[in-house]
């Protein structure tokens, strides 16, 4: 029955969310609804790691603008305008750089991860920023447009929002199947207590090297996308504030849930855009916002919402302190 | 020889040596478990006896000396590997994985060497024989009401069963219990204690524990540690003979 209304309100937001670009919504709000799809998808990823695998990771910013300099290089310089063969290398571009920084990163546990992936991400900047003949150092790249997916045209703001909408939603399953599944209870496992798994048989750095192979991907993906959508790419794309900025989406959302991330993403791209236009102090606005997000509603808005579903139901439940969802921020023995 | 050795006994040690810094924790130890033995460590606190388990199951390393575990020498191979051979432990505080079920935490002991593991497109759930062997366990010891319910809702009884369910759910051919029955009331150790006994597997077993009517009564040899060296090693009616042993543990009331 709760099942069957959650498919419906599923469905609704789905619809609503397919027709906007058509129903007369201006153009800035699409184009922040797309941002949003984004960064839900970068989120998401981050989240992968946070909430079911247990490692706090500051480095997504360098698989996210892995994926983007992979596609602006690689369309630039060689001409490829294939849409599938694009995305495969973005895809691949953000493993790889998931797989040399995860060996490296997952040397250390806990705080120690937090600093080595800090470091790293800082590293990929460096590179952006100073090896001007690949990455054109500060100026970026532009230059490249939106390749055709087959018979598709997404050049246009309408048909771009729906294939990042699209991509969103393939993505969503995908991960929402995953940590259901054996090797997601696995996940779950190494990020509740890596000691115990140990003891059982598993090696626990294994399954935190795949959480990390897995969650570049995705993110080289979503930089894929970034690239498209702004046809420019430069080291910003790679900065630790990037970096910071999906930690905070992730945190805004609720840690673990998936769909907060969507939320999450929303909150930040549409707050920072539209108190930017308002105010020029717009940035301690948002960060006094943050603030009180994470004092009142420390598991996110997912959690807030359940919280205020059970109240309704006469059940009072208290929020799990944010230390406690993030193995590496109590600094526990691993 | 060393082949013929390691192949007659389920566990030995030889000359482990384990310090930290300059403080040696471990001290020579030497002793071997053979098959189906229910072997005892008692010793008083500090003795070294869960740095003991600790160094047998891989969780920190030797400083000197060698494990042999079921005829291999296991000395610098890490925790997870010995315990895909075979090997399993409770921990002394419990160490569960308190946000999961408690059925979700007898499926992650369950599928360990399972290629499921791996399996990414199917929900964990729809491993229907898993999932009711996991049941099963919670039933034999009348947890199967609790099967839904967070472990970290569980009260202290409750999880130190379920620590011991996860260590025998695959049914190991060594079992390390660090004091399975710390903490627990009377009744619900008999309950721990008689889970033991009854066990018909011929699981071999290690056992710390300082309740000594819970030694006497589940074990046939015990391993005497004191100040990180064995003192006494033999069944138990030589160790209750044992003068060393009467003077500096037992405290001459055995």
């Amino acid at each position: 029955m709760r099942r069957g209304l959650w498919l419906v309100l599923a469905a609704a937001a789905l619809a609503i969310a397919l027709i906007v670009p058509r129903a007369g919504v201006p153009v800035f709000y699409v184009s922040l609804l797309t941002q949003t799809w984004i960064f839900a998808i970068v989120a998401m990823s981050l989240d992968l790691l946070i909430g079911f695998t247990g490692l706090v990771s500051f480095m997504q910013a360098a698989f996210f603008g892995g994926g983007s300099y992979a596609v602006a290089i690689v369309a630039t310089r060689y001409g490829v305008t294939n849409f599938f063969l694009l995305v495969a290398i973005g895809i691949a571009v953000g493993v790889l750089v998931a797989a040399v920084f995860g060996l490296v990163a997952l040397r250390a546990e806990g705080v120690g991860f937090i600093i080595i992936t800090i470091a790293l991400n800082q590293i990929l900047w460096g590179l952006a920023y100073q090896w001007v003949s690949v990455s054109g150092g500060d100026n970026g790249i532009t230059g490249f447009s939106r390749p055709a997916v087959g018979p598709f045209d997404v050049s246009d703001n309408a048909g771009f929002y729906h294939l990042c909408l699209i991509v969103l939603i393939i993505v969503l399953l995908f991960l929402l199947a995953l940590v259901r599944s054996p090797f997601g209870l696995v996940l779950r496992g190494v990020r509740e207590t890596p000691r115990r798994m140990r003891a059982l048989g598993y090696n626990v750095w294994l399954y935190r090297y795949l959480a990390l192979l897995v969650s570049g991907g995705i993110a080289g993906l979503a930089g894929v996308l970034f690239a498209w959508y702004n046809q420019f790419v430069g080291p910003t794309n790679i900065a630790l504030d990037q970096s910071t900025q999906l930690l905070i989406m992730v945190i805004l959302g609720g840690i673990g849930t998936l769909f907060g991330q969507v939320l999450g993403a929303g909150i930040v791209v549409f707050l920072s855009n539209v108190l930017s236009s308002l105010t020029g102090r717009w940035q301690m606005v948002l960060g006094a916002i943050y603030f009180i997000i994470v004092m009142y509603a420390p598991d996110g808005l997912i959690g807030l919402g359940r919280r205020m579903l059970r109240r309704g139901q006469g059940k009072r439940v208290a929020p799990v302190p944010i230390d406690q969802k993030v193995p590496g921020m109590a600094g526990e023995e691993t | 020889m060393t082949a013929a050795i390691a192949t007659e006994t389920c566990l030995t040690l030889r000359a482990v040596c384990k310090r930290f810094g300059s403080l040696s924790v471990l001290e020579d130890i030497g002793f071997s478990v053979e098959h189906g033995e229910r072997r005892g460590i008692i010793g008083p606190n500090g003795a070294g006896k869960s740095t003991l388990f600790n160094v047998i199951s891989g969780e920190i390393p030797l400083t000197s000396g060698t494990v042999h575990l079921l005829g291999r020498d296991v000395s610098n191979m890490p925790a997870h590997q010995r315990a895909r051979l075979g090997l399993s432990r409770t921990f002394q505080t419990t160490t569960l994985f308190p946000r999961l079920t408690a059925t979700e935490n007898l499926i992650l002991a369950l599928q360990a060497d399972s290629k499921d593991r791996f399996q990414c497109f199917r929900s964990h759930t729809s491993f229907r024989e898993r999932h009711d062997e996991a049941l099963q366990l919670l039933d034999r010891v009348g947890l199967k009401d609790r099967a839904e319910m967070v472990v970290d809702s569980l009260g202290y009884g409750e999880k130190r069963q379920i620590e011991i369910l996860m260590a025998i759910a695959r049914r190991p051919k060594l079992l390390l219990l660090d004091e399975p029955t710390a903490g627990l009331p009377q009744s619900d150790a008999s309950l721990v204690t008689e889970m033991l006994k009854q066990d018909k597997s011929g699981m071999t077993m290690v056992l710390i524990e300082h309740d000594m009517s819970v030694v006497f009564d589940v074990v046939d040899k015990l391993t005497v540690l004191h100040y990180g060296r064995v003192i006494a090693d033999g069944t138990l009616e030589q160790i209750r003979a044992d003068q060393n042993v009467q003077e500096i543990y037992l405290g001459g009331k055995l």
